[in-house]
């Protein structure tokens, strides 16, 4: 059987087509966003609008495409074999990681080295010097280890993920494997996996979403926060998997891919939302139950008080409406998790609750009450998206589907929940 | 006991690989499987043997909600119209220092309701007897069970299953009733279906 997938004309026209619509969208923000000018307390609120979403943006794709190489890695470490039969697709999704790290990066350093004080309120020295708080936080939030570490994390994410990806395709090339071969092979991932998973751990599990995203709203800090984006984004990760896997069955590919299969990432998309649900929840009602003005503060500027609304509160229940009550009711039975067209529409209202979500993150301590979600907004998740599509689509189109002599392929295809 | 005593062909296998065509050659005969008794869960065997997809996870569902709704009204009576309690200056309806007990009642009626219901449906009770087709169910024999009516003729039964590979055939009288009366396992009739 033919595992070789040709990418048709209409996947290629879509993927220009979003890359285009993002690069107008860039042009259009450059345009009349002025992100040049400094952005300070209420002036060229638009400046640091571009920088935000751009920051939200990058910040999101790339952890939600790295999370396709953790759950690689995890399955990886767990012995399982049922990923097998679709392993390619994830593989996929994780070459994109150096592709968007390379943007994430670029976007990083422009905002710390632009010194956008607007962003990262730690940039401004002088307010660091008169800020107990800020003053205290110096060794950990400054230009020089947010960029190294910065740097170092995307390039771990990137070779670690690279050589998952080439003992993967080695063993295409290399063979039936015997039983030793076969034990040997699985040990030396095994290793690889875990590594990725120690970096995993110490990066978007803790530092990252700190330096990232916590450190937006520097004052304020919750133990909550990486555990909850890291949900947020292996969520939205397990849904794009799901939807490559159903794009391809649909194209008469991934022949040893079934309704089990899908039952299993429909199981994935379904935990994992509530285990973000949980973790909002820990954070939310930690916070709520404490009531001390430097936490509840993150809350007043999103949701505001009992007597004045918050900018942001639609967003923040919407937040909760399409990344909780959703996915619960419609994914709990059996039925929607091996219904192809209700999981795609699921996979696709969970990235977007959960961009929804990071841009609830980022934009109250940047733009305040100013945010918007127009051309600029969608187009520059537009170009995210199509870059994903285009190194997804390239990775798929030039190896095969089938990862035909992973010793647990067997496993995979009478996989029977 | 509710539903008597009736006749049972019994027939014991010794390998999945024989009892699945067994199954789907005694339902395509038109033979009624009482049960089949195995060793171990044998995976795609309820799918065999037509047995209906079990709707213990809708009962379970049904608790969940009793669950929830009881934890939440019941605190609510008492927070606001009962016992009102000023807390740390909380408001009286402080709905997020409740969601996790309406979270653990909403596991534990789903829980307990399951599993009571699961005890039901399998006709598990203490003090209750059950009628064993073969002592070596539990160890090393898949046994099937045949229900036979006034009509069947066991002899060809009996034969039937022995040429679709039974290790030991016999006819048994057994008790299938319990407590409050027996549930009946719905089966489909055979029809040709893909991968079995």
């Amino acid at each position: 059987m033919d595992h070789q997938f040709q990418l048709p004309g209409s996947y290629k026209k879509w993927t220009y087509g979003l890359i285009a619509v993002g690069v107008a969208a860039l042009i259009y923000g450059f345009i009349m966003f002025h992100p040049l000018e400094h952005g300070h307390h209420g002036q060229h609120v638009e400046s640091t609008r571009f920088w935000a979403v751009l920051l939200q943006n990058s910040a999101f794709f790339l952890l939600v495409v790295n999370a396709a190489m953790f759950f690689i890695c995890v399955t990886t470490m767990a012995m399982a074999g049922w990923v097998v039969a679709f392993r390619r697709v994830s593989e996929a999704i994780s070459s994109v990681v150096p592709i968007l790290g390379v943007l994430t990066f670029i976007i990083l350093m422009a905002i710390v080295f632009g010194g956008r004080t607007d962003i990262y309120h730690w940039l401004d020295k002088e307010a660091v010097a008169n800020d107990h708080i800020l003053n205290g936080k110096k060794g950990f939030l400054n230009p020089t280890f947010f960029s190294i570490w910065s740097f170092l994390t995307i390039f771990l994410w990137w070779f670690l993920g690279k050589k998952m990806r080439s003992l993967s395709l080695k063993s295409d090339k290399e063979g039936h494997m015997d039983y030793e071969t076969g034990k040997k092979w699985v040990w030396n991932n095994t290793v690889w996996a875990s590594l990725y998973c120690v970096v995993f751990t110490l990066t978007v599990a803790s530092t990252i979403p700190w330096l990232w995203l916590m450190s937006i709203d520097a004052h304020w800090y919750s133990t909550m926060y990486s555990w909850y984006t890291f949900a947020s984004t292996f969520v939205s990760g397990m849904s794009l998997i799901a939807l490559f896997v159903i794009y391809l069955k649909n194209r008469g590919q991934l022949a040893y891919v079934t309704d089990e299969h899908l039952h299993d990432l429909g199981k994935f998309m379904f935990a994992f939302s509530v285990f973000w649900t949980y973790l909002w929840f820990s954070q939310y009602m930690l916070i709520w139950y404490s009531n001390q003005p430097e936490e509840t503060k993150y809350f007043v500027e999103r949701i505001g008080t009992a007597t004045k609304a918050g900018p942001y509160k639609a967003i923040f229940f919407l937040n909760l409406i399409l990344n909780f009550l959703c996915p619960l009711l419609i994914l709990m039975k059996k039925g929607s998790k091996r219904n192809w067209t209700l999981v795609t529409v699921m996979a696709v209202l969970i990235i977007f609750g959960h961009w929804i979500d990071f841009f609830q993150m980022v934009m109250p301590g940047t733009v305040h009450e100013h945010y918007g979600i127009g051309f600029f907004e969608i187009g520059t998740a537009c170009l995210f998206i199509g870059l994903i599509m285009w190194g997804t689509g390239n990775y798929l189109s030039k190896h095969s589907l089938l990862a035909k002599n992973h010793p647990f392929l067997k496993e995979s295809m009478i996989h029977h929940t | 006991m509710a539903g008597g005593i009736k006749k049972f062909v019994v027939g014991s296998f010794d390998d999945e690989k024989v009892l699945f065509p067994a199954v789907k050659n005694v339902r395509k005969a038109g033979y009624k499987i009482h049960d089949v008794y195995t060793p171990f869960p044998v995976h795609g065997l309820d799918h065999a043997m037509g047995i209906r997809e079990t709707s213990l996870h809708t009962a379970g569902f049904i608790y969940a909600i009793t669950g929830t709704t009881t934890a939440l009204t019941f605190m609510s009576w008492v927070f606001t119209k009962d016992w009102p309690l000023n807390i740390g200056g909380k408001p009286h309806f402080a709905l997020p220092a409740w969601i996790p007990i309406t979270f653990e009642l909403t596991v534990l009626f789903s829980a307990v309701g399951m599993v009571l219901t699961f005890c039901y449906l399998c006709n598990l009770a203490p003090f209750v007897k059950k009628h064993h087709f073969h002592p070596r169910a539990t160890d090393d024999l898949f046994v099937m069970a045949i229900e036979c009516t006034d009509k069947t003729n066991d002899a060809e039964v009996q034969a039937f299953l022995q040429s679709a590979g039974a290790q030991e055939v016999n006819v048994q009288m057994a008790e299938t009733g319990w407590w409050i009366g027996r549930y009946h396992k719905e089966q489909k009739l055979y029809k040709e279906e893909k991968g079995y």
